[in-house]
């Protein structure tokens, strides 16, 4: 007899849509992570995209941030989301209850990304919206679907920064350790405004930021700041597998608690 | 391999555990056998948790050896045949019971329909409520809800009742009393004596990381039943404890207090050795006191 009993696919399948679907609706009904998530991009675009982009520039403005404030928002999943969630599991004892059940453990960790890629399309989608709406913003059809792709795609190595946040910091401080890194590291990176208004030392700094890469993947993929991909693909792909050896590190250090 | 029909669901030989400075185990040896309710009883830091923690594969043992069904508690295959209840300060409070359920049913390869859970918990007219607008007690009964929704052969309950008022305590006993009749194997871990009597067939007793006593609850409470003897005296406790049937002293005061298997051999040596005694009380020992004395950890107060 085979000591392992194999789950039949559709039954695997059903866990991991279920565990997604738990997860995303953790943070659709927890205010304090949705509000900041959902509608700091919006607001910002609202400011930096619709009202304050006019004159001769205007269009290149609201274009601007429409890759800027992309890659903004979907960063948010992942730092509040996976990060700031997975704290909570780690510190409080969720996470040992899990352990004790037979759920597949891959299925945490991808129901998480899978949220914060929910969360991606919900806030791309609503950009768009604006873009097109309010900004009068046009591209290619082409050219959406390659912001989308990347915008979706792009919150994956926040997941990955989120998670290694989570395996190290103490539930409380959770919150306030994402905030020191969300919002300076997207000042810093340019998805606010450009880079050349910054300090020289500044715009040096900014290459050894994820967001940054990010951030040029989708302008390049809108046309704002036409640029070769692979670098910054690679950049995110280095900038991933260092974020998950520092949480793999963490999670060795601070098992999960009762709490 | 061992069969499905194997009678020792659980065991754990010679295990020992250390945090830090804190030897939680010491050389532990278990067994938890088909059928049966085991009550882990002891104070708090006994080692209680760190047992069912290394049973779910939660922690690994430093030495001796740990396995359910047979297998390495870090296999899936023990877990997919187990449910655990465990101490945790929180859980996902935005999500109602029914999802909560649905979730950690769709873990196990044959769970209890959704509604036979809900039903079995006590949760049926609440299942649409969020964890987090739930009663201690109410909260309480999904934990065991997620611990049975899998239809487990074996349940490992880690203080289920703790923080729970009287009454509400009793209804749980019920709720597991109802699972036991269905043949289920149940680990309990607890430090009240009342409630390992109510529910278990054995009772393992535990302190400072090894069981000091495993028996049938009638035989742990007749071991421990006794009187309790009072009074004013000038002499020591030392001199005291070292009386024939004395179990344990404690000093109240200007008072002694006296555990013991019998009250009159004591109280005749204590009068002949102190013609100045007064104030002499006796009465029979509570369980929690009987506990205590078992334990024989000398306390001031009885916490």
């Amino acid at each position: 007899m085979n000591a392992v009993m194999t789950r039949p696919l559709s039954a695997t399948t059903r866990t991991y849509l279920l565990e997604a679907r738990a997860e995303f609706l953790r943070v659709w009904r927890t205010p304090g992570f949705v509000l900041p998530t959902l509608l700091f991009p919006l607001m910002f675009y609202l400011f930096f995209g619709v009202l304050l982009a006019h004159g001769a520039h205007g269009l290149q403005q609201s274009l601007y941030a429409l890759g800027g404030l992309g890659s903004f928002g979907v960063i948010g999943p992942g730092l509040f989301g996976f990060g700031v969630g997975f704290a909570l599991d780690r510190g409080l004892g969720w996470l040992q209850v899990k352990r004790a059940s037979p759920m597949p453990a891959t299925a945490y960790l991808l129901a998480k990304v899978l949220m914060a890629m929910m969360f991606s399309c919900l806030i791309a989608a609503l950009l768009f919206a604006m873009a097109a709406f309010l900004a009068h913003v046009s591209l290619e059809r082409s050219q959406w679907a390659a912001l989308g792709l990347t915008l979706v795609l792009g919150c994956v190595p926040f997941c990955a920064l989120g998670l290694a946040v989570g395996a190290w910091v103490k539930p409380q401080a959770a919150p306030a350790a994402v905030n020191l890194l969300y919002l300076p590291m997207s000042f810093l990176s340019g998805l606010w405004m450009p880079l050349q208004f910054l300090p020289a030392f500044m715009q040096k700094l900014a290459v050894y930021l994820p967001t940054y890469h990010l951030g040029k993947l989708a302008f390049a993929a809108i046309g704002v700041q036409p640029d070769a991909v692979l670098p910054h693909v690679a950049a995110l792909a280095i900038f991933t597998a260092v974020f998950l050896l520092v949480a793999a590190r963490g999670y060795r250090v601070n098992p999960p608690s009762n709490g | 391999m061992p069969t499905d029909t194997a009678q020792t669901i659980a065991r754990l030989e010679g295990v020992s555990k250390r945090y830090g400075a804190v030897q939680a185990l010491d050389g532990l040896d278990l067994d938890i056998q088909r059928g049966e309710v085991l009550a882990l009883l002891g104070p708090n830091g006994a080692g209680k948790t760190t047992t069912v923690s290394l049973l779910l594969g939660l922690i690994r043992p430093d030495a001796g050896q740990v396995s359910l069904f047979g297998l390495d508690p870090a296999e899936r295959a023990g877990r997919e045949r187990s449910g655990a209840m465990l101490q945790v300060s929180r859980l996902p409070e935005v999500i109602t019971l029914r999802e909560h359920i649905e979730l950690f049913s769709s873990y196990y390869p044959h769970p209890l329909p959704l509604e036979e859970t809900l039903a079995l918990s006590g949760l049926t007219e609440i299942a649409g409520r969020r964890y987090g607008g739930l009663s201690g007690g109410q909260q309480q009964r999904l934990k065991f809800a997620l611990a049975l929704c899998g239809d487990p052969e074996v349940l490992f309950l880690d203080e289920p009742t703790v923080g729970l008022d009287v009454d509400t305590r009793r209804e749980f006993w019920n709720v597991i009393r109802a699972r036991v009749a269905k043949g289920t194997t149940v680990l309990l871990t607890t430090h009240y004596l009342e409630e390992a009597d109510a529910l278990a067939d054995r009772i393992a007793v535990v302190d400072h990381g090894t069981i000091i006593a495993a028996d049938s609850p009638a035989e742990i409470k007749s071991r421990t039943a006794g009187k309790r003897i009072r009074c004013v005296t000038g002499l020591a406790p030392e001199a005291v404890a070292r009386l024939p049937e004395v179990k344990d002293v404690t000093r109240h005061g200007a008072a002694l207090e006296i555990l013991a298997a019998r009250a009159e051999p004591v109280v005749r040596a204590l009068l002949a050795q102190d013609a100045g005694l007064s104030d002499l009380e006796v009465s029979g020992v509570g369980l929690e006191q009987a506990f205590l004395a078992l334990t024989r950890q000398p306390r001031k107060e009885a916490a």
